[in-house]
């Protein structure tokens, strides 16, 4: 008979959880230091369509002032797509989403691990994104203001993107399944985001764009906590 | 140490598992054997708690689960025919990385004694990506024994590897059997697994239609066995 105490003896503390968390952002960023497979392809995406709408948004300057919050936030949204769907997918090829499924961890843990680490991805590309559109739309992108509704849209996102990557990962049509299941939850912070930005852009006062700003925060919340309810129906067979 | 009554697993119309039941005694090494599509994998992966049984009960080291799912895993190592193993990472990374999920202490000592017992010590450094299938199947051993857990549940570990990988797997899993483990694994390679096994059930639509344990078999081949436990239902 075994003779040994089992080695796993701290669990369900709140530390414990944390440090799954934390592991799981670890390993998604080790692993993409190495591979870089997610974050060039999200990269090169996101300046192909800046460029592309460069060129065919030939509009004066004025004009170019109101729909450049849309065009930021299309570029972000479509890049992330492809991030939160290179994501899971890494998961599933190799069966290693069993392997943290198999973890006796509070499965909400894998979800929050997940989210960090595409944030983290998600924020890399709109750093660099960022400075390119402000020289090709000749617009100054560095206001606080909009910094921090990137920062609240991109939480959104991905809180919603994250837990509907996990969905999506079970089917055959996963590729073509997250866009069509994303996009149309996205809608609020999407209108929320572009409206805010823009008001930023125009030099619009922060007290007249809170509503949008509210939004946000309402939408983030709301959908971290769905997200840390529903996730170990999501990922359950 | 593993209790299953009338356990029935569905797939929308289709019944997998049909009522089965199902023991093990501490430190048994019980082989699941059955043609394909018999619900091996299904039924192993209801242990592991990775999929929801539709009726019946289950305890595993006095857990109930689906219930009590944490605990159980906490209890639980396991291995299938794919690596679950991160092929960007190093060996070392990726034993870490499970280590943290498990909060096992002391994890660079035990991270060392396990790359020992799979023989992977002078690779801990390389990239998994660059290992061949066998010894990524070695890896995958030591993830599932890095928190020393009371039960492993192995789904045809041998897939896929040539003969020597297939000698040095078998004596990672003596090894891992010796140590008093609670042992269920599921294969199609009988000679392999009449070596390893104690106890051998066939389990064919959705029940077990036979079970026998070294003694029994006697003489016996258990090729005749498992013929005859096919035939007989």
């Amino acid at each position: 008979m075994k003779s040994e105490k089992s080695l796993v003896t701290r669990h369900s503390s709140p530390g414990s959880f944390l440090r799954a968390v934390g592991a799981i952002a670890w390993k998604d960023l080790a692993s993409e230091l190495r591979s870089r497979e997610l974050l060039s392809s999200m990269l090169v995406f996101a300046l192909l369509v800046i460029l592309i709408f460069n060129f065919a948004l030939e509009l004066d300057v004025k004009t170019r002032a109101t729909v450049t919050a849309g065009v930021l936030w299309v570029t972000f949204a479509f890049a992330g797509t492809l991030g939160l769907n290179r994501s899971m997918a890494v998961e599933k090829d190799r069966g290693c989403l069993d392997g943290l499924l198999l973890a006796p961890v509070d499965r909400s843990a894998i979800y929050f691990g997940k989210a960090i680490s595409n944030l983290a991805f998600m924020f890399i590309v709109e750093a660099i994104v960022l400075p390119v559109y402000s020289v090709l739309y000749n617009t100054n992108l560095f206001n606080p203001g909009l910094v921090g509704v990137i920062l609240l849209g991109s939480v959104g996102y991905v809180a919603v993107g994250t837990l509907l990557a996990s969905m999506a990962v079970q089917t055959r049509t996963r590729d073509v399944l997250l866009p069509i299941l994303l996009f149309p939850v996205v809608i609020p912070i999407m209108i929320a985001a572009v409206k805010a930005s823009s008001g930023f852009l125009q030099g619009v006062p922060a007290s007249e764009l809170t509503n949008w700003i509210n939004l946000l925060v309402v939408y983030d919340v709301v959908f971290v906590a769905v997200a840390f309810m529903v996730f170990d129906y999501v990922v359950e067979e | 140490m593993i209790e299953v009554r009338k356990l029935v697993k569905r797939f929308g119309l289709k019944t997998v598992l049909r009522g089965m039941d199902f023991q093990v005694q501490e430190g048994e090494f019980v082989a699941l054997l059955g043609p394909n599509g018999a619900g091996k994998t299904t039924f192993l992966r209801i242990l592991a708690s990775l999929s929801r049984p539709t009726l019946g009960e289950i305890r595993i080291a006095g857990c109930a689960l689906p219930h009590q799912a944490a605990a159980v895993r906490r209890r639980l190592g396991v291995v299938s025919h794919l690596p679950l193993l991160y092929g960007d990472l190093t060996a070392e990374e990726n034993l870490r990385f499970f280590g943290r999920m498990y909060d096992v202490p002391r994890l660079d000592g035990r991270i060392s004694e396990v790359l020992e017992l799979v023989g992977l010590s002078p690779r801990r450094r390389d990239l998994v990506r660059t290992f061949s299938r066998g010894m990524q199947q070695r890896l995958a051993i030591g993830r599932a024994v890095l928190h020393d857990p009371d039960v492993m549940l192995f789904d045809e570990p041998h897939t896929g590897l040539d003969q020597d990988a297939c000698d040095m797997l078998d004596k990672v899993l003596r090894d891992v059997a010796a140590r008093g483990r609670t042992v269920v694994m599921t294969s199609h390679d009988l000679a392999r697994i009449e070596d390893l096994a104690s106890r051998f059930d066939v389990l064919s639509r959705g029940v077990i239609s036979s079970s026998a344990n070294r003694t029994e078999l006697g003489q016996k081949n258990l090729l005749d066995f498992y013929r005859q436990s096919l035939q007989e239902k």
